[in-house]
């Protein structure tokens, strides 16, 4: 650290360390700096003939989106940008997004990884519903598409939204199997499942960890100890695997059925509607329950 | 990344709009809900004129049953009920876990069943009252 700010410190002092900038300045085009605002203007003349040809030429998706960047001055008052791209058959709004970030400014932030829903990194509230960018095709939406982070999280920077709390949750329900008595060593071969029992859960191990069913729940936006549907859902799929001891699902049940577990959920069915997995959360929900009053009720 | 900023409205009731049929479901039994503890307190005020005699009472019916606004009451007081036994039936399906896929539908019947009571209760709440 020192010696880096010594070097800094003295580096004005020197008089050959203040003409080699000089010289590359008036050499022009080979700095990168120049370089770079060239790259700049051009994209922004693109932007523009893009914005102009858009009365001409239907074939351009009009984006607004969200932007916001508490780090720099003058982006901290979130806006919406419009982006005007060119559509092509079967594209997606994270295409969408991506073209706008490629070719007009690279600067916009989302997360995406996959493209093919499976990595749960790209939900964004698409047009008004919490959607996964990558699974939505732009010909089935409404135009202009409107891009937001999620609803009910922080959001740090542009589309990109505080995803911690939410994994919190997920991992309050202990979810990874567990069973007290390893089998014997002899025969430690696989664990195995009947098929009725890997159907029950099947839809449950869906899950992307995608957050868009938290973000569409208005119990879990006024009750951040809420576990969520897609925890509760986790929490499902290890409760109902025959693998697992009696005893150890009545642990899970425990965990579900305190005060900000299963009960809080009041069927509004607003995470059913957006998963983009098609996991029924609410009847898993539902189903915990009831296992939750069976195993309290007792009749002698 | 330390900060971060919150959106208002957007995610809250400034969504209305996008809402789903087990949203709206969702607050109108709360609504009807706190509408009937509101009208069982009235109902036990006007019922307690009892306790000074049998003539206070009628009288307090009467004059009540007499005012036009106490029959459009009583109309929406019936809807309010309806709604929330229909859709109180509905949410013990839910809980029961039994048709669940077409949640959406049973909320939209009981908003039928509850528009075709609450009209063809009218003639009856209505009779003999003027304006
Ligand atoms: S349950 Fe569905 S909506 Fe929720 S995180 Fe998993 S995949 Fe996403
Ligand atoms: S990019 Fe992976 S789920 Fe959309």
């Amino acid at each position: 650290m020192s010696t880096q700010q010594e070097s800094v410190e003295s580096e004005p002092e020197e008089p050959e360390s203040q003409e080699v900038p000089e010289d590359q300045e008036m050499s022009g085009l080979a700095s990168p700096q120049q370089e770079r605002l060239q790259r700049k203007q051009a994209a922004l003349e693109e932007r523009e003939r893009a914005e102009s040809d858009h009365d001409m030429d239907d074939d351009r998706v009009h984006l607004k989106v969200f932007r916001y960047d508490p780090e720099v001055e003058g982006k901290q008052e979130p806006r919406f940008d419009d982006f005007h791209v060119p559509f092509e058959r079967g594209m997606t709004v994270l295409d969408a997004l991506i073209y706008a970030r490629d070719e007009f400014d690279s600067s916009l932030t989302f997360r995406h990884s996959c493209r093919q829903a499976i990595c749960g990194s790209d939900a964004f509230f698409i047009n008004g519903r919490q959607r996964l960018g990558c699974k939505t095709q732009i010909a089935d939406l409404d135009q202009p598409v409107r891009v937001e982070p999620l609803p009910h999280q922080e959001a740090v920077k542009d589309l990109v939204v505080e995803m911690e709390h939410f994994y919190d949750q997920m991992h309050a329900v202990e979810p990874y199997f567990q069973d007290e008595e390893t089998p014997d060593a002899s025969e430690l071969d696989e664990q195995r499942q009947s098929r009725e029992n890997r159907e029950k859960v099947k839809m449950s191990t869906r899950c992307i960890w995608c957050g868009a069913c938290m973000s569409s729940c208005n119990i879990a936006a006024g009750d951040n100890e809420y576990l969520g549907p897609a925890a509760i859902n986790k929490a499902y799929r290890f409760a109902m695997d025959d693998r697992e001891d009696e005893e150890i699902k009545e642990h899970r049940l425990r965990i579900l059925e305190q005060e900000h577990g299963v009960w809080r959920c009041q069927t509004q069915f607003s995470c059913t509607e957006v998963c983009p997995k098609d996991i029924p959360l609410t009847e898993h929900i539902q189903e915990l329950k009831r296992e939750a009053v069976k195993k309290n009720l007792k009749f002698w | 990344m330390s900060q971060s900023y919150n959106r208002g409205l957007v995610e809250d009731f400034g969504r209305w709009r996008e809402f789903s049929a087990g949203m709206w479901a969702w607050i109108f039994h709360k609504f009807t809900g706190w509408m009937l503890i509101g009208y069982l307190f009235t109902h036990i005020a006007v019922l307690s004129s009892a306790l000074t005699g049998p003539d206070a009472y009628t009288g307090t019916i009467q004059g009540l049953e007499s005012l036009f606004l106490i029959r459009v009451l009583e109309v929406g007081l019936l809807a309010v009920a309806v709604f929330h036994i229909l859709n109180g039936l509905r949410l013990l399906m839910v809980d029961l876990g039994i048709g669940l896929e077409s949640q959406d539908r049973s909320f939209y019947a009981s908003l039928v069943i509850t528009g075709a009571i609450t009209v063809a209760s009218v003639p009856t709440f209505l009779q003999g009252v003027g304006i």
